[in-house]
């Protein structure tokens, strides 16, 4: 758990990501007076209403105006304010987008926004309402950290990191209920260091968001057919751990990356980078949107429909297998 | 009439100085947005001579008086009365617009002291000064918010979105001021995008109009302390302005949104200045 918080997550088996990041904000609000929470008329959407309940007047709704909100944020961070901003991912990344770059990032502003109904995770609402580019925008900002935790708890531990982190912060969460990866919020987060939720030696599968779970469970399909694969929780796209990439490279040679996204731009693509720039042979495969319009439909039918779900994993995990690359062992003469 | 007749002509005096500068760095630096930032220098002037609380010395202070433009292509004409003021020294102007330099065009406030807001692309000033402006309520302090914004920059959505909420939350303590010289790049905004009748606007949306003269001292000066005495609404300002003021080929015409001077033209422009 992080340090010095005393709250317990335990209803992260019964609540939404984003009521535990409610509950979370308001006791962290509680330890430190300089958090001022920050909505455009979804209060009760994000969750982000729950901190007024208990400070009301550090809670600041602006109605539907969400440049405007990114801008009074930066003005607040300037006068010592630790603003938290939450809207649908949507909005956050894509209206906004050169609010935050220039009103938070270039400025280099202490803003935290905390986007909700990330991914296809919004499923029924459609595509105005998906947000499948958010990390790619969000990513290149320069100074801008972007973190997708992957479940209730990670959401706790990785909203108290961020308000601990100096400078902005982009961090995505989903809309409704997910089955917790984690048992508990105890557990070491740091922002930049991949946690291995699952060892293994043949196949490495990077994820990040609700898609955790989804390379979990088909790790363990892929066990039951003799493979040992290795699922790595990449909770920040941004910085990546450049580490637990090469030494998924050098360990398995083969890697898989799943989000909640369109493959360009996003988890997939960082991981690409790191791989390319190493000089040393690797198999990927990105899953998630592949340059595509989401569709309607319910978020775990749209997880299925994208192959971004435990079969669909599975199902990519053998294919990758099954791809043949040369077969030399030696890697000092790649480098 | 709030002046008497020598701060009168100290601002007046100062305002010609601040227009040379203009003039002399556009013509070493090879261009910049001069029609707009000659238009704005009275209001500059009035603010950052007599009543700004900053100290140049200590530019983070806490307790300072806030500005931001808004209308951050005026950078030029900022820079200007920032060294005047004695943030840096004019000397530092040499290499506006050069490689490397913390000087361009829109100036950055982690590069350039004084600065409260790198600004440049429009809409963005008006949402920043809520924040502070908030803030600074929240926090019990008397120190002001001023923004100076464009008038071209008024046909975007976002100044409105911050219109609209610093409305609703009758920020008191923030004052805009919007330059109207009635031209953008492409030409009379009324010809381009019509913003008129621009007072009714702000008065529907809750703020405090005053209408002026931005080139008359004592009609700036005077809605400036209107402003300050405001305690329900924020107010603004609607200065009307010349473009390109002082420098006489300059003056009413679009084309001088940007531009850069050569030796003869900047001679002629500082004739014009003198002559004022």
């Amino acid at each position: 758990m992080a340090k010095g918080l005393t709250w317990t997550v335990a209803d992260a088996d019964h609540m939404t990501q984003a009521e535990i990041y409610g509950e979370v904000l308001t006791q962290l609000g509680a330890q430190n007076e300089k958090i001022i929470a920050l909505t455009a008329d979804l209060a009760g959407s994000t969750k982000i209403g729950r901190f007024q309940k208990d400070f009301p007047d550090r809670f600041v709704n602006l109605g539907v105006a969400e440049m405007n909100m990114m801008g009074m944020a930066s003005g607040l961070a300037s006068v010592g304010f630790i603003p938290v901003v939450s809207t649908f991912a949507v909005f956050a990344s894509l209206r906004c987008a050169e609010f935050v770059r220039t009103d938070i990032c270039y400025q280099n502003r202490n803003v935290k926004i905390i986007a909700t109904h990330s991914g296809t995770s919004f499923g029924q609402a459609g595509t105005t309402h998906h947000c499948t580019e958010d990390l790619a925008v969000m990513r290149s900002f320069a100074g801008m950290k972007v973190i997708a935790p992957a479940d209730s708890y990670e959401t706790a531990n990785a909203l108290a990191a961020a308000i601990e982190a100096e400078g902005p912060v982009y961090m995505r969460i989903g809309r409704s209920f997910e089955p917790p990866l984690h048992k508990s919020a105890d557990f070491d987060f740091e922002i930049g260091k991949a946690i291995q939720i699952h060892e293994g030696t043949d196949i490495t599968v990077i994820a990040c968001g609700r898609t955790v779970l989804s390379a979990l469970e088909a790790a363990e399909i892929a066990q039951q057919q003799g493979l040992s694969v290795r699922v790595l929780d990449m909770h920040t796209i941004k910085p990546i751990d450049t580490d637990a990439v090469l030494q998924a490279v050098g360990d398995t040679r083969r890697i898989i990356t799943v989000e909640d996204h369109n493959v360009i731009g996003g988890l997939g693509s960082a991981v690409a980078e790191v791989i390319a720039a190493s000089g040393k042979g690797c198999v990927l495969r990105k899953l998630g949107l592949q340059d595509q319009f989401s569709i309607v439909g319910y978020p775990e039918d749209l997880l299925h429909r994208y192959g971004i779900d435990g079969d669909g994993i599975a199902e990519a995990i053998q294919q990758v297998m099954k791809t043949d690359f040369e077969a030399d062992e030696d890697w000092e003469d790649e480098v | 009439m709030v002046l008497e007749a020598d701060e009168r002509q100290r601002l007046k005096q100062k305002a010609k100085e601040i227009r040379r500068v203009i003039v002399e760095v556009t013509y070493t630096c090879g261009g910049t947005h001069i029609g707009g930032a000659l238009s704005q220098t009275d209001v500059m002037v009035a603010l950052y001579y007599k009543y700004l609380k900053l100290d140049p010395q200590n530019p983070e202070w806490e307790d300072r008086d806030r500005f931001l433009l808004s209308k951050g292509h005026g950078g030029v004409g900022h820079a200007a009365v920032l060294a005047d003021v004695g943030f840096f020294p004019r000397a530092e102007l040499d290499d506006f617009n050069k490689t490397g330099s913390p000087f361009g065009m829109h100036l950055d406030r982690l590069k350039v002291k004084g600065v409260d807001a790198s600004t440049g692309s429009l809409g963005h000033g008006l949402g920043i000064a809520n924040g502070m402006a908030y803030g600074a309520r929240f926090l019990g302090k008397s120190w002001r918010t001023y923004v100076l914004l464009g008038d071209g920059e008024l046909n975007g959505g976002p100044t409105w979105e911050a219109a609209m909420a610093a409305g609703h939350f009758k920020l008191a303590n923030l004052t805009a001021i919007v330059d109207r010289n009635h031209l953008c790049i492409d030409g009379a905004t009324e010809d381009i995008m019509a913003l008129e009748p621009l007072p009714g606007k702000w008065e529907s949306f809750g703020w405090n109009t005053i209408e002026i003269d931005g080139h008359d001292f004592d009609q700036i000066c005077d809605a400036i302390e209107a402003a300050q005495q405001e305690t329900a609404r924020p107010t603004v300002i609607i200065a009307s302005t010349i473009k390109g003021k002082g420098v006489d080929f300059m003056e009413n015409q679009a084309s001088w949104h940007y531009g850069g001077l050569d030796e003869a033209m900047q001679e002629q422009a500082l004739a014009a200045l003198e002559k004022e």
